[in-house]
């Protein structure tokens, strides 16, 4: 198990892409910082280059103006000790669910059988014991959704990056999902940023949360929300005022 | 499980029965020793099957070759393409002004340049084989999830890892679904060239069978060479089944 979470921070960071011989800026001058151990909830309105901004901290990106720095090193490609779940999960759908889960351990490098015996602990962690060999279509969406998870945690991530995860599930199964998040979260050191466009999800599983403008993306404010774990805190009045903030904080950085 | 599987046993029974009466009926009603009934058929066979065997393994060999070397020229090229636009954009056009074309039409040309042995035969059903691959699995790479090649990038992969692990799992079922598909056009063109040109290979056994007025010996070659299709397409279907165990 990780003993420390990673630390993530902005520095300037830009992206300027090219869409069809023409310059797209996808955001622009991004400076913040996640702490170790933190979880932080970017928001900002649809389409407006979260997503970029994600891909470039799991190293997948590399930004056009500034740098992007993980334990005060500027990212050079993707770091081993980094989990990134893409919004349609990036499950490999020809690979069982004990491989999938095995797969970035096997990419690094670790003897099959070993990679296997952490990746059922991973999978046991999630509730996915039993289902080993079957395959992702077999699966219900929050089952895929916790072998995601499973992944990271068969690497021991120090960051788990992700992107809207939960957008393609149902109300009640995501508040299931949301409440497993935040328990890996609690019981470890991890670092975990989370791309969302739910108000709700981000006030209940953001420590800090991080509002970006519309495109090009840019910070417009960071909220903090020291509440974030303590019990019923979705079904307190603290929480309601909180989403109220990060409402009126979004519909000011649309605005602007 | 017991269920679903007798029904499938009960409906290639019955389309055996279908078939077999189909044959029966016409043999009976034409009435010509170019047509056995299916019961005449096994002697027929067996009474030509010495003489059939070396021609068969003659056919088979090109077909194989054939298989095999227009895939093994197909897969690559399409990867390349499917992955680089501006190779794409070169290729495309070329692709599609050629991939309509029977290339069987060519035979002509490749006799005159590469004689009446097995070079013109092979090359001709590799091209037709490698336009069917291609064009399948340049599809099935721009298929391959977005959020697959990401997230294995992510954790860690290399090229090769991905190519390993992403691409060629994506893609292989349609290499056997291309060639399941092409398998019967695959013959049909090897048929063509054999009983044009050479005196070796099922196609010039059954048309000289045909030229000696021996029809039961011409029967028993075509049996032969219907034989050689279903065979390699059930290879190719099984392969493909197992390969693809993991969709919907």
């Amino acid at each position: 198990m990780q003993q420390k979470g990673a630390q993530v921070a902005f520095r300037h960071t830009g992206l300027v892409y090219n869409r069809d011989g023409q310059a797209v800026r996808a955001c622009a001058d991004v400076d913040f910082t996640v702490p170790a151990g933190c979880s932080a909830a970017v928001i900002g309105p649809s389409g407006c280059g979260k997503s970029s901004l994600l891909l470039m901290a799991a190293g997948l990106l590399e930004p056009t103006d500034g740098e992007v720095l993980v334990n005060g090193r500027p990212l050079t490609g993707p770091r081993r000790e980094t989990a990134f779940i893409p919004q349609d999960l990036g499950l490999f759908p020809w690979k069982t669910v004990l491989q999938n889960a095995m797969a970035g351990l096997r990419f690094h490098g670790m003897p099959k059988a070993a990679a296997a015996q952490r990746a059922r602990e991973a999978l046991e962690s999630v509730g996915l014991e039993g289902f080993e060999r079957a395959y992702p279509k077999d699966l219900s969406g929050g089952m895929r959704q916790r072998l995601a998870l499973a992944r990271g945690l068969a690497i021991d991530a120090d960051l788990l990056l992700m992107d809207e995860p939960l957008s393609a599930i149902d109300a009640l199964l995501r508040e299931d999902l949301q409440d497993m998040l935040l328990d890996f979260w609690r019981r470890s050191a991890r670092t975990q940023v989370l791309v969302t466009h739910s108000i709700e999800e981000a006030v209940y599983l953001g420590q800090v949360i991080v509002v970006f403008s519309d495109r090009p993306a840019t910070v417009a404010c960071c909220l903090d929300n020291p509440r974030v774990g303590t019990p019923d805190w979705r079904d307190s009045d603290g929480f309601a005022a909180q989403c109220r903030a990060v409402r009126e904080a979004l519909a000011r950085a649309v605005d602007r | 499980m017991r269920g679903p599987l007798l029904r499938k046993v009960g409906a290639y029974a019955f389309a055996i029965v279908f078939i077999l009466a189909g044959w029966w009926v016409t043999a009976w009603l034409v009435n010509s020793p170019a047509l056995p009934t299916p019961g005449a058929t096994f002697g027929v066979l067996a009474a030509n099957l010495p003489a059939l065997v070396p021609y068969f393994l003659t056919s088979t060999g090109r077909v194989v070759a054939s298989l095999a070397l227009g895939t093994v020229l197909a897969v690559p090229l399409a990867q390349v393409c499917a992955r680089s636009r501006r190779l794409d954009g070169l290729f495309a056009p070329v692709l599609y002004i050629l991939y309509p074309i029977p290339k069987v039409v060519l035979l002509p040309i490749l006799l005159v340049l590469l004689g009446l042995g097995d070079a013109p035969k092979i090359v001709l059903v590799t091209l037709t084989v490698f336009f069917q691959v291609l064009v399948a699995v340049r599809d099935a790479v721009r298929a391959v999830p977005e959020g697959a090649v990401l997230s294995a990038r992510a954790l860690g992969a290399s090229r090769w890892g991905i190519y390993r692990s992403v691409t060629v799992p994506a893609t292989l079922p349609a290499v056997f679904t291309s060639l399941r598909i092409g398998v019967g056009t695959a013959i049909a063109v090897l048929f063509i060239a054999e009983a044009m040109a050479g005196s070796t290979g099922l196609g010039y056994f059954i048309m000289q069978s045909w030229s000696m007025v021996n029809y039961p010996r011409m029967f028993a070659g075509i049996v032969a060479l219907a034989v050689l299709g279903l065979v390699l397409y059930g290879i190719f279907d099984a392969a493909e089944r197992r390969l693809t165990r993991w969709r919907s």
